[in-house]
């Protein structure tokens, strides 16, 4: 196939930024996107030019590093996908593939497609974490956790922290993320010691970062690569309330 | 206090301000609808109600004093959000979603709600206005109403309203079942309520209003 690739070039955090467009030729169906990216690389390179830089790393959709806008989609057109497991028989012979990094003032350009995502870094500082003796992994049914509370935190703990949220959203707003997390601790008997300052330290450091408010327009939950469900949101609202009175 | 108000400047609490104020003027309008249906009965019955309203003044006032808090708590609540969320946004993207990620009327609440304001100062300024200017015993509210220049009697009056009326349907559409959704009940056992209720609300109510300039402007 024949693809042109119309991608958002940007030297460095402060530079202006613009879309260069590529033509990229033999482009299998087989490749991933990011295999694309790469031949266009390559190419970039044997011409002497600066090649497209852009964050991945498992390439297995599991490490929630990678992740670009591709023609209006987060992670692209397929749901469920995350860019790095996005294939290019997804797109036909002759498609202009237009690709924007993620953008929100909280998550700032670095270079090309590659954002500053240390903002989701510091909400899970304030709060993703539990700080009591987790212990070894425990024999069977020693800490009762009922199966439907097991299956909804495992739910929310399939976030991967790409982003994605905030990219979809036309306000820019965190709160799935922030919601899943809440969530996944919530949910079980280790969160609960630290289940208040968490729902109120998260919500005040997302607050902080500048994302923006959720209005739910479940934009989030139809581009989350994994699914999670705007139920989280609602949860954590419920979370915030109950620790905030 | 501090506690109240720290929790309203939050980003939760500011979603709470929008869909708790929100929930009570869709009250209002149900009360409002009311009153406004007996205008079909005939201007002795609709000047009655109005009458009937002003033997309990003070009563009125208070409704309106608290109405009118509702509204500007609702007002500027959306406001500040629409302003920090378009800071949050700084660049677009080149190529929008568009309906694939999200329905129109859950992207517009501010547009649909801007109108809604701009019509809401006309409807206060001609009708609430003119029927305040009245004194004692004189009862021509159903001529203001339907018969007068800016009464639905004008084509253009009457239109007005009807699309400013259609844009609160829309509002509605995201307003009422996102407030549950604010509340924690969106995608509870409770959604399928939620989403029956929510029909009298955003359609029935707002066609039940529409169905007054559409008949006293364009039918009778």
């Amino acid at each position: 196939m024949k693809i042109t690739v119309q991608a958002w070039r940007q030297n460095h955090r402060n530079a202006e930024g613009r879309f260069e467009s590529y033509s990229v030729d033999n482009v299998s169906e087989d490749m991933s996107f990011f295999e694309m990216l790469d031949m266009l690389n390559n190419q970039l390179i044997l011409e002497g030019k600066d090649p497209i830089s852009f964050d991945h790393d498992c390439r297995e959709g599991i490490c929630g590093t990678c992740g670009v806008m591709i023609n209006g989609r987060a992670h692209g057109p397929l749901s469920g996908t995350t860019s790095c497991q996005l294939h290019m028989r997804s797109f036909k012979d002759g498609d202009v593939l237009i690709v924007e990094p993620w953008r929100a003032a909280a998550f700032p350009v670095i270079r090309d497609l590659v954002v500053d995502r240390k903002g989701f870094d510091r909400i899970m500082e304030a709060g993703g974490y539990v700080s009591v003796s987790t212990g070894g992994v425990p024999d069977a049914n020693t800490l009762p956790v009922s199966k439907k509370n097991a299956d909804l935190s495992f739910d929310a703990a399939a976030c991967i922290g790409c982003g994605a949220c905030v990219a979809a959203c036309k306000n820019s707003s965190a709160m799935l993320f922030v919601g899943a997390k809440v969530s996944q601790y919530a949910l079980l008997p280790q969160g609960q010691v630290e289940r208040a300052s968490r729902a109120k330290n998260m919500v005040k450091q997302m607050d902080t970062e500048g994302f923006g408010n959720c209005t739910n327009t479940s934009a989030c939950e139809v581009e989350c690569p994994k699914e999670i469900s705007i139920v989280n949101i609602a949860r954590l609202n419920r979370e915030f309330v109950r620790a905030s009175f | 206090m501090t506690w109240l108000i720290q929790f309203f400047q939050t980003s939760i609490g500011k979603k709470f301000l929008m869909a708790v104020t929100g929930i009570m003027l869709v009250f209002f309008l149900i009360t409002h609808l009311a009153g406004n249906l007996m205008l079909f009965g005939g201007a002795e019955m609709f000047n009655n109600y109005v009458l009937s309203l002003r033997s309990i003044k003070p009563l009125i006032r208070i409704a309106e004093v608290v109405l009118v808090l509702i509204f500007i708590c609702h007002i500027f609540s959306g406001i500040q959000v629409t302003l920090e969320n378009r800071k949050a946004k700084p660049q677009p993207y080149r190529v929008s979603p568009g309906s694939s990620t999200s329905k129109f009327y859950s992207r517009t609440m501010a547009v649909s709600g801007s109108v809604i304001f701009i019509f809401l100062v006309f409807h206060l300024q001609t009708f609430w206005w003119s029927f305040q200017k009245k004194q004692g015993n004189d009862t021509g509210f159903y001529e203001i109403v339907v018969n007068s220049s800016v009464g639905y009697k004008n084509p253009a009056i009457a239109l007005f309203y009807i699309i400013a009326l259609l844009l609160l349907a829309i509002h509605l559409r995201h307003g009422f079942q996102s407030a549950f959704q604010t509340f924690g009940l969106g995608e509870s056992r409770y959604k399928g309520a939620i989403e029956k209720v929510s029909v009298l609300f955003w359609l029935i109510i707002p066609l039940g209003f529409v169905s007054i300039p559409l008949y006293f402007g364009f039918i009778k």
